[in-house]
């Protein structure tokens, strides 16, 4: 299989399709949880994004739920895993890095604070060649912002 | 059109000279040869529609109905010829009904605004169906608001056809003012029965306007037998250029409707009083209007009846069976649309992946089909899905890249399973 289709995989890498496939954290955590959703009006996509802040202010825990493709599920899927015990600024400063990511297709930061968990996302970096497929690659991250920022709901534009 | 350009179109129809007219089949996408199967988004253009507009713009070109001068009088009446064209092209009374506006949905809103602030009240209703594309249903929710009347969504049947009883229903109370409907659907393909929509329509009181952007493209379009008040279309779905849509109404209803923008062209004397409008259909066009857009029209109109409309249909047709037989026996494929006259549009989706995911890997392969809800949303809501991939046919449609669409679909869910 992984020669007949080695002209997809760029995009489609084997953790993307599994992350795809099989999300992690794919749960609701109950209130206090801080909650946004996230809408693609393109395609109809839709995820919501829980987070649970432990003192210290650090993500305790993060899930997702939603509909979409690959991209998006394993997008959020990953985020939800490499967000995990991070400040409120750096995940914040993480999602600003992955959007830079995925839009150029080069990691922004290499060697950088953030190397470690850019790396784990990297897979997702074949969108930038498909501007079209950006905002699906980013949806769950906005929404991720907007929960930690105390917006209800996010655009992926 | 030029000899060059009617010495390759071969009796019988042969796809092949066809394509060859077509300067953008020969080009690759990521390395691939381009297998287009988004024409209902946009058909590509063939030579004789590009040459055309260069044609003017290199030799014979200034703003129209308004210079003294050799140019301007050569370029209004090539643009004044386009409106001819349109209207032999839907089989209209007179040249005066074409209006020319910026695409479909432009026309569709000149009708709300028009027409439609002018008789409509809480009273009143508009009937639409529930396979429309955003165009034909936005306008009229923004009447609704404004105005008060209730709109009516017409369902469709699980084939995809329009629910004729429930049709019949809400036509009923006579509450009904305008029925405004697709002539073909952008998603399932269903080609609606015009002659005998407009019939019921007249009947229970009220007017009807067919979104033809689809239907236009597909078959012949009469507008005095089908018995409309309002057709619209849009060129760049009919191998014309992007930016020129049209308005047909019966004169009648044309005179007894203000403008919809106001500006120079549509008025025949102005002080800083007042202005008194231009007659039909000027008084619906202000400002310069898209010249070199007419033009290309006009060549994509004559291309297409020089291709004939009936071969296209026939052409079409054969593809869309071999489509839908081809597809649905790919395991794991669901096609939405089943209606028994129906165009060339196919909408499916795969059981294991995304519809967005499989129109990124269709393209990685080099073809070209579009993915998510086709600007008609309200129907996928119907259809419970949220996306579908479509792949649509046009006259430079091969079998062949049906053939390699069904062999892409097939290796995608291997991928994804």
């Amino acid at each position: 299989m992984t020669d007949a289709f080695a002209d997809l995989r760029d995009l489609y890498q084997e953790v993307i399709l599994d992350h795809g496939r099989h999300p992690r954290n794919f749960r609701r955590l109950a209130p206090p949880a801080r909650y946004a959703k996230g809408d693609n009006p393109m395609c109809g996509d839709r995820v919501e994004v829980w987070v649970r802040l432990d003192e210290g202010e650090r993500i305790g825990d993060a899930a997702f739920e939603g509909r979409g493709c690959a991209i998006s599920i394993a997008s959020a899927s990953l985020m939800t895993e490499t967000v995990r015990g991070k400040s409120v600024k750096e995940a914040c400063a993480l999602a600003d890095a992955f959007r830079i990511l995925v839009r150029t297709g080069r990691c922004p930061v290499c060697g950088g604070v953030h190397a470690e968990d850019l790396e784990r996302l990297r897979p997702l970096s074949g969108v930038a060649e498909y501007p079209s497929r950006v905002k699906c690659a980013t949806l769950a991250w906005h929404a991720l912002e907007a929960a930690l920022t105390g917006e209800v709901g996010a655009t992926s534009a | 059109m030029s000899q060059a350009a009617r010495a390759v179109v071969q009796p019988g129809f042969d796809v092949f000279a066809i394509r060859r007219q077509f300067p953008i089949l020969a080009e690759c996408v990521r390395g691939k040869p381009l297998i287009y199967l988004d024409s209902a988004a946009s058909a590509q253009k063939p030579r004789a529609v590009i040459e055309a507009m260069v044609q003017a713009m290199e030799h014979q070109y200034a703003n129209v109905h308004r210079g003294l001068h050799w140019m301007s009088e050569r370029t209004t009446e090539a643009f004044e010829a386009a409106r001819d064209a349109v209207a032999r092209f839907l089989n209209a009374p007179s040249r005066d009904e074409i209006v020319f506006t910026k695409n479909a949905t432009e026309a569709i809103n000149l009708v709300a605004h028009a027409y439609g602030r002018g008789v409509m009240d809480p009273a009143k209703a508009v009937l639409i169906s529930a396979m429309e594309h955003h165009a034909n249903i936005i306008p009229w929710q923004m009447l609704r608001d404004e105005r008060g009347m209730e709109l009516r969504i017409c369902p469709i049947t699980p084939e995809g056809e329009l629910d004729w009883a429930a049709f019949e229903n809400l036509l009923a109370d006579g509450r009904v003012g305008l029925v405004a409907i697709t002539h073909m659907s952008n998603v399932l393909g269903t080609v609606t029965p015009a002659e005998r929509i407009a019939r019921a329509a007249h009947e229970a009181g009220a007017l009807v306007l067919f979104d033809g952007s689809q239907a236009a493209v597909h078959r012949r379009v009469d507008v005095q037998t089908i018995g409309a008040d309002f057709y619209v279309f849009t060129g760049h779905k009919l191998y014309g250029p992007t930016g020129i849509g049209v308005l047909w109404a019966r004169a009648e209803l044309l005179e007894r409707m203000p403008p919809f923008l106001g500006g120079g062209d549509m008025i025949s004397s102005v002080s800083f009083e007042r202005a008194e409008w231009a007659r039909i259909p000027h008084k619906f066009e202000a400002g310069t209007p898209p010249i070199l857009e007419g033009i290309g029209l006009a060549a994509a109109i004559a291309w297409v009846e020089q291709v004939g409309l009936e071969a296209i249909e026939e052409h079409e047709r054969a593809l869309t069976d071999f489509a839908l037989a081809r597809l649905s026996a790919i395991e794991g494929v669901r096609i939405f649309g089943r209606a028994q006259d129906r165009g060339g549009v196919v909408a499916f989706a795969l059981d294991c992946a995304h519809a967005h995911d499989v129109a990124t890997l269709l393209d990685r392969q080099g073809i070209a089909v579009r993915a998510g809800h086709h600007c008609a949303e309200p129907l996928m809501h119907v259809l419970g899905v949220g996306s579908t991939v479509r792949a649509s046919f046009a006259a430079y449609t091969t079998r062949a890249e049906i053939e390699a669409l069904a062999e892409a679909v097939e290796r995608v869910r291997r991928f994804f399973a």
